[in-house]
Formats: structure tokens, sequence, C-alpha cells
């Protein structure tokens, strides 16, 4: 009776030794070493995990920013140079300075210059009612206005605007991950180099029907008349499938092209009002 | 004991308003639009210029690939342009614009009233003159005919079927077809037996359409090889798999094909349109469309020519009624509502319903119960309220191992919910979803 105790405990004891060797080889086997950097960049990064990098995770882009030669092509659009500054550091790497992005709908639509046409009572889908047909408008290749893309937002930037009826991108939080560009099954939405002070220029119009057609459905769009083409000093606007494109890495901001174009389908935000008309054409005539 | 298949289906209120009114002829339009994509497959392409004067009958586009079909001049006249039009896919198309004037045919074409019983050409012949005449299937899915008549090596067909059943409610155009061109449908059912080079040919009508059966029954004791069955009547009957299984008991296998059974379906009104261009000469430039609603003033059945405006269909049946809410291209289960009366009637147009406001509009979407009527009514044994949660919450490979792809978008789930949930509206989502996705999986490999 009294011996119980004792033989319990050498009994257990011993079970634990065997069973401790047995662990301690087999962990030695089966070792698998990881970079411990990885666990540093990945405390480093935001932890969106919003796939703006291209990777699955931030923990996918922590290794594959270890395992990388050099930062080329890898970018955390969420933490922008901050962040890929600090893993630059943990990593005694070069960072890669890269100009950071912001989402914009490239269309203008609003029930006030597109005018409805027809009634959707299906679900309201951006992808279902484009699969289905052209819209509630007779613009095929323009906003649905179902949201797809601000519920694909992770970041709360973006929403409907009740008025218009297109989504709004709030800049400041657009971390240009890229999720709405993939929502949106008319591929309205662009990410586009972000300028200073915010500052915005793009053609907000995706219609690729002749000027007729795109004018008939909406009194804003882009009807490829090449005014803007014209214009530009800088080679920065080019015309394809009867639409303007303005490449932002090329744009100076001068703003000639907005004042020429007759359908008002280039938008201009965040710029100093305006000097008045005719002090603008004199400066033209004596250039 | 009546045929059917065995698996799912529905029974909606029949509404066959039209099923006594004779087939009239339409009045040729002052234009028309004809659509060069207006069959499964490649686009035709386009051989006539602006202002090129054209006759009842002639090519306008010509076929583009092996899957894809020649387009006619439904009028005579003078090309006006060629331009996009907006057609039922809901997008716009190419179409060539016809401005009409007078209607002369082409020459080729026989216009007597006779009837022509004797088969002239081979099978081989009979095959390029579907080609030529643009035969597409008319039940609806507009595949090219010469398409399935080609028979490929290793595969063999030996039975016929022909699809009479036109279990969609209130379209009308295949049951007056048989009733009225009885004889040239038959005939029409020969030739394509011959193409085949099958000795049987056996035609599927529901049990809704006794005039049909009695008059088709009689009229088929005069050919060889030809008999006629009474279905049941349940909707989708009239769909290929459907219908193989009902009449002849064999199934065709997920993803596979009639010919994997060794059967060919083709449907009543093809199968006329094969007998005027065989026997005749007149390719394919006119079809039977139903125009009905519950509160239209003047419904029928009309040989309507491809191209004429929908606007015109519906003035020819007393105008649009006030209350109407939905216009409806084909038959109310799987037709597609049209989002302005331009729209051209084109070669898969089987009907055109108008629907009063309050008929037309969706109920509100409640949660589901589990009560699994959708999976009951599923007559190709899917059950789409599981594809409609993964289709909702992108889960498309688990879509994809749930068969979501044999869903021939019937819309039977989205009937007989209680919940009135968007069934079929996801699931057709998930459906096209997944075929992109297996065809990038292709592309890569």
């Amino acid at each position: 009776m009294s011996l119980t105790i004792p033989i319990t405990i050498i009994t257990l004891s011993l079970l634990a030794l065997v069973f401790a060797v047995i662990l301690y080889f087999i962990a030695q086997k089966f070792k698998i070493f990881e970079d411990p950097r990885i666990d540093e960049v990945q405390a480093a990064l935001p932890a969106a995990n919003c796939g703006g990098c291209g990777f699955a995770g931030c923990r996918n882009f922590a290794e594959a920013l270890v395992k990388a030669g050099s930062f080329e092509g890898l970018n955390c659009p969420v933490g922008g140079a901050t962040v890929m500054g600090d893993v630059a550091k943990i990593l005694g790497k070069e960072a890669v300075a890269v100009d950071p992005l912001v989402a914009v709908l490239m269309c203008n639509g609003s029930p006030e210059f597109r005018p409805h046409t027809s009634k959707y009572d299906g679900v309201p889908d951006c992808r279902m009612a484009h699969s289905l047909y052209l819209g509630e408008t007779d613009c095929s290749y323009g906003c649905l206005s179902y949201g797809d893309c601000v519920r694909a937002c992770k970041f709360d930037a973006m929403y409907m605007d009740p008025a218009t009826g297109l989504p709004v991108v709030i800049d400041d939080k657009c971390v240009a991950c890229g999720a709405c560009v993939k929502a949106c099954p008319r591929h309205l939405l662009e990410l586009r180099k972000k300028a200073k002070k915010d500052r915005k220029l793009y053609v907000a119009c995706s219609n690729c029907d002749k000027g007729g057609p795109a004018r008939r459905a909406c009194k804003v769009a882009c009807i490829a008349c090449s005014k803007c083409f014209n214009v530009c000093e800088f080679g920065a606007i080019t015309i394809e499938n009867n639409l303007a494109y303005i490449d932002a890495f090329k744009c100076t901001f001068c703003r000639k092209c907005v004042t020429e174009c007759p359908t008002g389908s280039i938008l201009e935000f965040n710029f100093p009002p305006r000097k008045p008309k005719v002090e603008e054409q004199v400066e033209t005539k004596t250039v | 004991m009546l045929k059917t298949f065995p698996i799912g289906g529905v029974h909606p209120p029949e509404n066959k308003l039209t099923s006594g009114s004779e087939i009239q002829n339409l009045p040729i339009p002052a234009g028309v639009a004809i659509p060069v994509s207006q069959h499964i497959g490649a686009p035709a392409m386009v051989n006539v210029n602006k202002d090129e004067k054209v006759k009842t009958g002639q090519v306008i586009a010509r076929s583009k690939g092996f899957v894809s079909s020649n387009i006619h001049s439904s009028v005579s006249g003078k090309v006006s342009k060629i331009d996009t039009i907006l057609d039922s896919t809901g997008y716009r198309q190419t179409a060539v614009f016809i401005t009409v004037e007078g209607d002369e045919w082409i020459e080729t074409i026989d216009r007597s009233g006779e009837i022509l019983t004797d088969i002239k050409l081979s099978s081989e012949e009979i095959i390029r003159k579907c080609l030529e005449s643009g035969i597409v299937g008319l039940g609806g899915a507009t595949f090219p005919s010469h398409v399935k008549l080609t028979v490929p090596a290793g595969k063999k067909c030996d039975v016929l079927l022909i699809n009479g059943v036109e279990c969609e409610p209130y379209l009308t155009s295949d049951h007056r077809l048989m009733l009225e061109r009885g004889e040239e449908i038959l005939i029409g059912v020969s030739i394509l037996m011959k193409a085949l080079k099958v000795s049987r040919a056996m035609i599927g009508i529901e049990y809704n359409k006794p005039d049909a059966i009695a008059h088709m029954t009689k009229l088929a004791t005069a050919f060889q090889g030809i008999t006629v069955h009474a279905l049941k009547v349940k909707y989708p009957q009239g769909a290929e798999k459907q219908l193989i299984k009902a009449l002849i008991n064999r199934e065709v296998p997920s993803g596979r094909l009639p010919l994997d059974v060794n059967t060919v379906v083709h449907n009543v009104g093809t199968a006329f349109a094969v007998y005027e261009a065989v026997q005749k000469n007149k390719p394919l430039f006119e079809r039977v469309v139903t125009i009905t609603g519950k509160s239209v003033a003047k419904p029928g059945n009309y040989f309507v020519r491809i191209g004429t405006p929908v606007r015109d269909l519906i003035a020819a049946a007393g105008g649009m009624p006030e209350d109407t809410g939905k216009i409806v291209s084909g038959g109310p289960m799987m037709g597609k509502a049209l989002s302005s009366t331009d729209i051209p009637v084109v070669k898969g147009t089987s009907g055109i319903i108008l629907f009063p406001a309050a008929e037309s509009e969706r109920k509100e979407s409640m949660p589901c119960i589990r009560c699994a009527k959708c999976t009951r009514s599923c007559a190709l044994n899917l059950e789409p309220f599981l594809l409609m949660t993964l289709s909702e919450k992108g889960l498309f490979e688990r879509a994809e191992k749930e068969r979501i792809t044999d869903c021939m978008e019937c819309g039977s789930c989205s009937y007989t919910c209680p919940a009135s949930r968007p069934l079929l509206d996801y699931i057709r989502l998930g459906k096209s979803t997944v075929i992109k996705m297996s065809r990038e999986r292709v592309s890569k490999q």
C-alpha cells in the first residue's frame, strides 16, 4: 500500500523520459528552419491581408520579401513608403520608391447626364446585371450603380452617392489595394498615380461606342473628337477604341484638355480656381 | 401511362391563349434590322455594302467557321446602314439595316403551295443545304443545324427525336405549326432522317395538345419509320436531355451530348425550316412567333420576317396594353426581358409575351427554410439552394464539384421557391464564373 505512490512516480517519470527522448529526436529529424526575419517583417506590415501586393496575405508577402533579392516589383500599397522603409531596414536592403496610387471611377454618368431607359428588378449586383443586359441606361460601358466595388472595399474608402448613383472614392482612406478594380465587371475603376495636393485629372468615361451613340446614351460621354489629344503638349493623351485616355505619369496638370473637351467628360479635382478667361486668352496669344 | 422524365419538373399554369389562333402573315415592316449573330457560335461576316440592293432570301452575311450560320435578307430593298442595334442578348450587336422596297424574292425559291414529298438530295447535300440556308435550332437555343447533322467519326446515331413538346407556358408557335404544316414537318423529319442515315424517328408531343397528337399520328402513318408519342405535361420536358430520357429512356451523362447516347434531337420548327430549305430552296428568313399576354387585345401566331422590330408585332396584336410591366422574348420560364421595343425578331424568338405590371414584379426574397422544394424540382438532380449559396459566397471551386455547369437554367427552382429566392440568378452567375475558370485552366495548360 505504501509503495503505490513511489511506484507511480517512478513509472510516470520513466515514461516521461522515454517520450522526451523520442520527441527530441523527432523534433531534430523534422526540424524546419524558418527565417526569423519573416516574423519581424510580418510585424512591420499593416496586417490588412487585403491582397493589394498581389500575394495571398501579409505573411505570404513577408516571405516573398525575405526571399527576394531586391524590392523591385514588391510594394505594400497600404503601408506605402513608410512601411516599405521599415521593412528595408529590417532586411538591410534598399527600398524602391513607388508612386502611391488611388482608385478613380472612369464614369460620370449620373441620371442627370445619362437618363434611365428601363428598370432592373433583379438581384442588385453589378455582375448579374452586367451578364443580363446593358443596364438601366443606354450605355453598355457605364456604371451599373449596384455597388459591387463598395462591397469589395475593405478599408471603408468607398460609398455610393445616392444623388448620382455612382460610387465615390475617399482619397485619404483609399490604399490602392485594387479590390474594387477586380470587383467591377465593367472595369470602370483604375488605380492612378496620386498627385500633389490630391489633384486628379482624368477622362471619366469608358464608352467605346462611336460619338453619336455614346452622346445619345450620356451627355458627358467621351466622343473621341481628338480635341484633347491635339491640345496636349506632353503626349499624355491617347485615343483608342473611340475613347481618350490620359496617362497619369505623363500628365502635367496644365488643364488645357479640360477646357477643350466639348462634352465635359474630363474631370479635374482639387485644383485652385481658374483665372478669368480673358487673361488666359491673352497669354496663349503671346505664346 | 404517358411517358415523361422521372426526376424533378414543375407544372406552371399553361396559359396557352393562342392555341386556337391560326398562323397569319405579319405585314412586311417598313424597315428591318438583321443582326449577324443570331446563333450559337461565331457571328457571320457581312457581305453587303451600304446602299446595295438586296432581294428576299439573299445572303447578307456569310458564316465564319464551322459553328456559325449564314444570315439572309428577309425583305427586298436597300441596305440603309450597317450599324449596331440592341438585340435580345441585351447588348448592341452588328446588324444590317434594310429599307423595304416591294417584296422581290430571289428566283431560286419555289413559292408554289405544292407539297413536295420526293427527297432528291443525298445526305451530304442536305447538310450543305442546311448550312447554306442558315438553318439553326428553332427551339430557342439556335445551335446551327448542320453541325448537329454532321455525326463525327466514331459516333453513331440510331434514332432521331423530334421535339414537339413546347413545354413553356403561353407559347403556341410549334403547336400551330404542327396543326397547319404537319405534312411539311413530317417531310422535314424524313429529310433529317436521311441526312443522319437513321431509319427511326420519334416525335414527342405533350398531352395538352391532343389535337396536334391526333393530327400528327394520322399523317405519320404515311411515313416510314416515324412515330408520334404523347408525353405527360411537365416542364422542362422540351429540354434535350429530359426529352431523350422520356422518349427512349437513355440518360445523357453529365457534360456529354445526345450523340453519346446515339441520338439527335431536333425541334418541329427546325424540321419545317429544313423542309422549306431542301424542297423549296427557301432559306430561313421568317419564323412563327407567338404574341400573347393576358391583357393583349388580339393575341395570335404570326409568320414574322427576321429583323422585324418587336414594336410591329405588338401593334399587330392590338397595341401595348397600358398595364404592361415587362416584355419577354421567349417563354415565361426561360425567356429574356427586353429593354426596348426596337429590338428585332431573330431566329430564336419563339414568342413575345407582354406581362401585366402586377405579374412582372419580383416578390421580396426571404431566408431559405431548407424545404428542399428546389431540389425536388430540379430535373438534373442538382441542389439549387446549395449552388446559390456557394455562388453567393464566391466558393466557385466547390460549386464546380457540385456540378453547377450541368444546370440548363430552366428556372424550375426559382419558380417553385416559396421564399422567392433568386436561385437561378446566382446559379447563372456561378455557372458563368466556373466556365470562365475552367477555360482559363485549359488555356494555361
